[in-house]
């Protein structure tokens, strides 16, 4: 070890002992410490892991068919049993849970990111640039998505469902932006931010590096929740057939699918259904803990 | 205040136009009416398709400017256009209005009205076992989508006729039709075909209420005004309802303005799995019916809607809130 490694060593430990605990550290003591925190984690853990090692346990593919066997009920062989089609329930609704999840975590995560920054700069400028994105946000509000998608459906054919969470984000983040619009006009006027910009940092930069940290914890809740809604977005559209595209599978459309056959094969409706409810459940779970986790004045944590 | 008033309407108004601008213009690129009259056995000569085509004004050869400044023209007077089957839109719309308010009226009172009831006794217990409970079920109803739900109900309903031999809940439609007897027994079939339907909207609004009400009466709880209503001898329950309730439930109203809002054009779920006709099931059908007009103005019903409850949500807040109503007299 040489001596920089021996004092970067000491003074590491120095702040463990002084200093006060790392802010991830005291969340995740939180966000852990409570039932809700450990019980969403561990679901959506388990949902991840089903969704993309499951497959490769299972003997068929989403794509196989099953020319003796259809609408057989579990059997060792199917293990979830046949849709009409022959095709086998598990590959298909692991292969749907992954879309779903693929989808909704994108959607996510770029909606969010588009709340941020235009409520930011919205609220940085203020003015015209905010009179501008203001109105946009309004106008977005305003037209009903679920319309817009449904209309867009076909460019989304043929894999194109990268298009489809783009889309899909165009509709998530009007809400959040109006709050972090608000949050922004209230940091501009910090100290921190004043010294920044008599310093002569400039205004983009003093967005991301001084404005944009100072709410993470209200994207990272924000981004959690907008999860599910996008999940549960994207099944119903796909339910219609107006979101994920055949041959491609999503559990929307293996739901619409399902209810058809409910009431005398319940394996091809339950399986998908249960599997979309427990992973909202799950994302909820952790939204929610996490808040409360980032929330200082909670006392919920530590129950 | 009245110019206040005057410009934010005049802000809705363009709003609402540019809205339904767009999506008007959207709908004509993205659908093809041109679509229904294809694959026709036997085929329709192209000269007719093309004449009835124009005469509904969806011909996709007409440029887009051109086919908008006619619709536009007629939105102007009031004429939303014409259906793909040729129907008036207003008649076919002003229909399904009638559909969709009967369908959400009863389930948005109940739903709200559960909600709020269940999420402010969960405040005044906190931690208690009612509560845990009230949390429990309302975060496994808000995982549940309207799709499984309203098809889970159908599948138990289906289950319990079955169990019982006789046909009790009715799943599909408004009313039987040519349904025989009096007055009681028309109303006795609605309310049976009403029941499913109001089930899976009201159990979703009830949660998402009940959540809502709790964060709300819980810090109404904690301020002053209620201790000094205790401290001035009131009964706790007096205290509570009067005082606490009361306050905590101005955030409830104005959403439930917005809840009202949405509905009119987002029950398309259960419109659609529950067969009744209304503006949310128009919505699927018209986009699968390549019909442009009717998306258009749905579009445009939709903002009006979220707009007017909008309005209505602000006017609310300043009738029921002492502190906005004493604001806007200065």
């Amino acid at each position: 070890m040489s001596v920089t490694d021996e004092e970067l060593a000491e003074q590491r430990e120095a702040g463990n002992r002084l200093g006060a605990p790392s802010r991830l550290r005291v969340v995740a003591g939180r966000f852990f410490g409570s039932f809700q925190g450990r019980a969403g984690f561990a679901l959506l853990a388990l949902m991840f892991l089903l969704a993309f090692a499951g497959p490769f346990l299972g003997r068929w593919s989403y794509t196989d068919r099953d020319f003796t066997a259809f609408l057989a009920p579990p059997s060792a062989d199917h293990w979830w049993g046949t849709l009409q089609t022959g095709a086998d329930v598990y590959a298909v609704t692991l292969r749907g849970m992954r879309r779903s999840l693929v989808v909704g975590l994108l959607a996510a995560v770029v909606g969010t990111t588009l709340a941020a920054v235009v409520g930011a700069f919205a609220g940085y400028f203020a003015g015209w640039t905010d009179r501008a994105l203001t109105w946009a946000t309004d106008l977005l509000l305003v037209l009903p998505a679920f319309l817009i998608l449904a209309v867009m459906s076909p460019l989304f054919a043929s894999g194109q469902w990268p298009l489809f969470v783009l889309v899909l984000a165009l509709f998530l983040w009007m809400v959040t932006s109006k709050i972090v619009r608000g949050v922004t006009i209230s940091l501009r006027e910090r100290e921190f931010v004043h010294a920044a910009r008599f310093m002569g940092v400039r205004p983009t930069t003093i967005i991301f590096r001084h404005i944009l940290p100072n709410m993470s914890s209200l994207l990272v809740v924000d981004a959690t929740l907008n999860v599910s809604a996008a999940i549960l977005t994207e099944t119903s559209l796909s339910y219609f057939g107006f979101g994920i595209q055949p041959p491609d599978v999503s559990l929307g459309s293996l739901i619409a699918d399902g209810t058809r056959t409910a009431l005398y094969a319940p394996w091809t409706f339950w399986f998908c259904a249960g599997l979309l409810v427990v992973t909202v459940l799950a994302v909820n779970m952790v939204g929610d803990s996490l808040r409360d986790a980032f929330d200082p004045a909670s006392g919920r944590g530590r129950r | 205040m009245a110019g206040f008033l005057f410009r934010r309407l005049l802000n809705y108004l363009a709003l609402i136009a540019v809205a339904t601008s767009l999506a008007y213009a959207l709908a004509a690129t993205a659908l093809n009416p041109r679509a229904n009259y294809e694959g026709r056995n036997p085929p329709i000569p192209p000269a007719v398709v093309d004449a009835r085509l124009a005469e509904l004004n969806l011909d996709d050869r007409t440029p887009l400017p051109e086919r908008y400044l006619r619709w536009a023209s007629g939105v102007v007077r009031g004429d939303f256009g014409r259906t793909v089957t040729g129907g008036s839109v207003n008649q076919d719309l002003g229909r399904r209005i009638g559909v969709t308010l009967r369908l959400i009226t009863a389930g948005l009172l109940l739903g709200s009205v559960t909600g709020v009831l269940v999420g402010a006794y969960a405040a005044v217990r906190q931690y208690g076992p009612f509560d845990r409970l009230a949390t429990g079920v309302s975060f496994a109803v808000l995982a549940v989508p309207t799709v499984v739900l309203a098809n889970i109900l159908i599948i138990a309903a289906v289950w319990f006729n079955y169990l019982v031999g006789a046909h009790v809940f009715l799943v599909s439609g408004e009313a039987t039709p040519g349904m025989p007897g009096g007055f009681a027994a028309q109303a006795a079939d609605r309310l049976r075909h009403l029941v499913l339907p109001t089930l899976s909207l009201s159990l979703g609004l009830a949660a998402v209420y009940s959540r809502y009400q709790r964060n709300m009466m819980l810090d109404v709880l904690g301020a002053d005004f209620v201790r000094t209503a205790m401290a001035k001898g009131l009964r706790r329950r007096t205290a509570l309802v009067r005082h606490a309730l009361r306050t905590a439930l101005i955030p409830a109203v104005t959403y439930f303005a917005f809840t009202f809002g949405a509905l009119l054009v987002g029950t398309t779920f259960t419109e659609k799995i529950f067969g009744w006709h209304g503006m949310g099931e128009q919505l699927v059908n018209s986009i699968s019916a390549n019909d442009v007009n009717t998306v258009a103005a749905i579009s445009c019903f939709a903002a009006l809607a979220v707009l007017a409850a909008a309005l209505a949500s602000d006017l609310m807040q300043a009738v029921l809130d002492p502190r906005v109503r004493m604001g806007a007299d200065r």
